[in-house]
């Protein structure tokens, strides 16, 4: 696609031999079981019914989950859009409580009351699953304030899109954050569409990453469709924020395969331009260097494979298996307060 | 011991003696820190526990709310002052899409303890951007608590408990044109529980219903009234959610007659809620129409007497009780 703004010239060049073995086997069982997930996801709404509501998969941006995961430690904080089945499933929420989840049961992570856009992990440090396009960039920047308040080293990533760029609440929050110095990192997943609307068309400035510059914060933009190349990026950014120096912006380049959300046509853009994304599919980037370099067996790729499937199948069978929430809940965790006068009629 | 203070002092004893005895509970907002508060609550309070915990912001009420919402999320608790809750609105995605519901939305794991104080209503010949009464409009959302306190010592009580104990995020409506008000209050320490209503003064013909400054017109009223011989009842909400409608209902039951004073504008105001809930409740108890006074439905404009001709007063007040028990003016 002319003037497309592809994979910038980056400062992370792929850096594949530093990282290890289990490393990349690691980045590929998350990132297979994030992508499985999904698809069985996607069947169970489009073919059975069984998942309702808006539905947004992050189908070919497993890389950037992958990447921050391991430049990152557990007690660090993530926080998202409603884009979120990747990155709770990469912090740890549990695949069962996220399929029940999207089928509304009661085992669900936030108990059915959330659904695809709503998963909550706070034992996990997954702060959410963020509806209102932005919102999470200010809410972020808060969790990181309690985290400097404290005096902690941890460090919260705060995950938007391209989209939610062009909210007022970014750049109030870019002055907070680099005013008081806040442990975060902004993290841009560019996947080049707010909704159906391209990046081009939403601002003169589609390197997202310069927004940084308004408030002279360090910005950088990063291939997004690789983990290496998002590890290094965000490694930086989490070294610098934990250190006391402050937030970030990180623009990672990627694509989203599927629609804006299930029930997206996407006429807006060209067969051709998602299969020329595919090419760069990061799973198979990842799977190709395991290959290359020995990291694993066919046979091991296999059981792998075998196990993401078995966890997938297995997350089907509980959702499918467990009660709807009761009828009571509808009153329940809507006040902290269990004494809460609800009015009834 | 007591002891005369003013409102704007009762807001400063209850924030700083919670923050005396709780690292976590700190004060941000526009103007808290080096210029002592625009309405000067915070005097002092900056020369007491330091920039860390009494922080100003830039002119960012959407973003600096949304650090106080992140930062609750995450453990601390804190309070929020906004200028005038006029420009809270432009801090609602925060408060209404994230404060309210995260813990719904989150099956219950992300709470989010918040105090947002602040001006609120009518102070003078302000404008119509200046002046509007939030009560209603926030006592609409479920999973936040509103407070509209009529004096210095109920706001420090309640302050208090909503900084301290209140789990839930809490909206602390104040009126800046009841700042300098004096009233006793106690040395020591003292706390009074949201939800509750108080009956200000006692009576018999009449119940009158109002929270905030409009105390002041349903007092002035008792007063009138209380020279032709009518003795009203007052109650003061305290709280306008929840809704402590069982105290407007034991009035009424004594009364028989219900009016009710408020600054807010008619549409789906505090009054239409009570008043749904009293014909409900106790319709058998009624002899008369519940009637109400709110402010006219309209932006209230600049003129003096279009300020005056748009708000609750005395006399309009009065003559209302008088309706209400079918007397001749």
């Amino acid at each position: 696609m002319a003037g497309f703004p592809y994979f910038c010239t980056s400062n992370f060049l792929p850096v594949a031999t530093k990282f290890s073995k289990e490393t990349y086997l690691y980045w590929y069982e998350l990132m297979q079981l994030i992508r499985q997930f999904e698809l069985m996801a996607e069947e169970k709404y489009k073919m059975e019914g069984k998942i309702r509501g808006f539905f947004h998969a992050y189908i070919g941006q497993e890389a950037i989950a992958a990447g921050c995961m391991t430049a990152t430690k557990p007690e660090d904080l993530y926080i998202t859009a409603y884009r979120d089945h990747g990155l709770a499933i990469a912090k740890g929420v549990s695949v069962n409580s996220c399929m029940a989840e999207l089928f509304g049961k009661a085992t669900g992570n936030a108990k059915g009351k959330g659904g695809s856009m709503h998963f909550f992990g706070k034992d996990v440090n997954f702060y959410g699953g963020h509806g209102i396009v932005g919102a999470q960039i200010g809410t972020g920047a808060g969790l990181a304030f309690a985290e400097k308040y404290r005096g902690s080293e941890n460090v919260v990533l705060c995950f938007f899109g391209d989209g939610a760029a062009r909210q007022g609440i970014l750049h109030e929050t870019f002055n907070l954050a680099m005013l008081w110095k806040l442990p975060v990192v902004f993290i841009c997943e560019n996947n080049n569409y707010a909704m159906g609307t391209s990046i081009e068309r939403t601002s003169n400035v589609i390197d997202i990453y310069k927004l940084a510059d308004a408030y002279e914060m360090p910005g950088d933009a990063a291939d997004g469709m690789h983990p290496e190349t998002v590890h290094e990026a965000v490694a930086r950014a989490v070294k610098r924020a934990r250190q006391g120096d402050g937030p970030t912006l990180l623009e990672l380049k990627t694509y989203r395969y599927k629609g804006h959300s299930i029930s997206d046509p996407q006429k807006y853009r060209s067969k051709e331009e998602v299969d020329e994304y595919k090419d760069k599919d990061p799973i198979a980037q990842v799977l190709n260097m395991i290959r290359e370099h020995r990291y694993a067996t066919e046979e091991e790729i296999a059981a792998i494979n075998k196990r993401v499937d078995d966890i997938v199948n297995e997350s089907v069978k509980f959702a499918e298996e467990s009660p709807w929430p009761d009828d009571s809940e509808v009153l329940k965790d809507v006040y902290v307060d269990k004494n809460y006068p609800f009015i009834v009629d | 011991m007591a002891r005369q203070i003013a409102f704007r002092e009762a807001l400063r004893e209850a924030m700083s003696e919670e923050m005396r005895r709780d690292e976590r509970v700190f004060l941000m907002g526009e103007e808290v820190a080096e210029y002592n508060g625009a309405y000067k609550v915070s005097q002092g309070m900056l020369a007491e526990f330091g920039p860390k915990r009494v922080i100003d912001t830039p002119i960012s009420e959407l973003g600096f709310t949304a650090v106080g919402v992140g930062a609750a999320q995450n453990g601390l608790r804190p309070i929020v002052e906004f200028m005038t809750w006029n420009f809270a609105v432009l801090a609602l995605d925060q408060i209404l899409n994230t404060a309210s519901k995260m813990l719904a939305m989150s099956g219950g794991q992300v709470s989010c303890p918040i105090v947002f104080r602040g001006g609120n209503g009518s102070a003078g010949q302000l404008g119509a951007q200046h002046s509007t009464a939030f009560e209603a409009l926030y006592a609409n959302i479920p999973g936040i608590k509103v407070v509209s306190p009529s004096n210095g010592y109920d706001a420090k009580g309640l302050l208090k408990q909503a900084i301290r104990y209140e789990e839930d995020p809490v909206m602390f409506m104040e009126s800046e044109v009841m700042y300098g008000d004096k009233i006793e209050v106690p040395e020591e320490e003292y706390y009074i529980e949201l939800g509750k209503a108080d009956v200000k003064k006692q009576g018999r013909d009449v119940t009158i219903v109002s929270f905030n400054k409009m105390m002041k017109v349903a007092m002035g009223a008792a007063a009138e009234l209380e020279k032709e011989g009518i003795s009203a009842e007052v109650v003061d909400l305290r709280t306008i959610r929840p809704l402590d409608w069982m105290t407007i209902l034991e009035s009424v039951k004594k009364t028989n007659r219900l009016v009710i004073v408020e600054e807010q504008w008619p549409f789906a105001s505090v009054s239409s809620e009570i008043t749904y809930r009293i014909q409900k409740e106790g319709f058998d108890y009624l002899d008369a129409p519940i009637r109400r006074i709110t402010a006219a439905d309209a932006p209230l404009h600049y003129a003096p007497n279009l300020v005056a001709a748009a708000l609750p007063d005395v006399p309009r007040t009065v003559k209302l009780v008088k309706e209400v028990m079918y007397l001749k003016k």
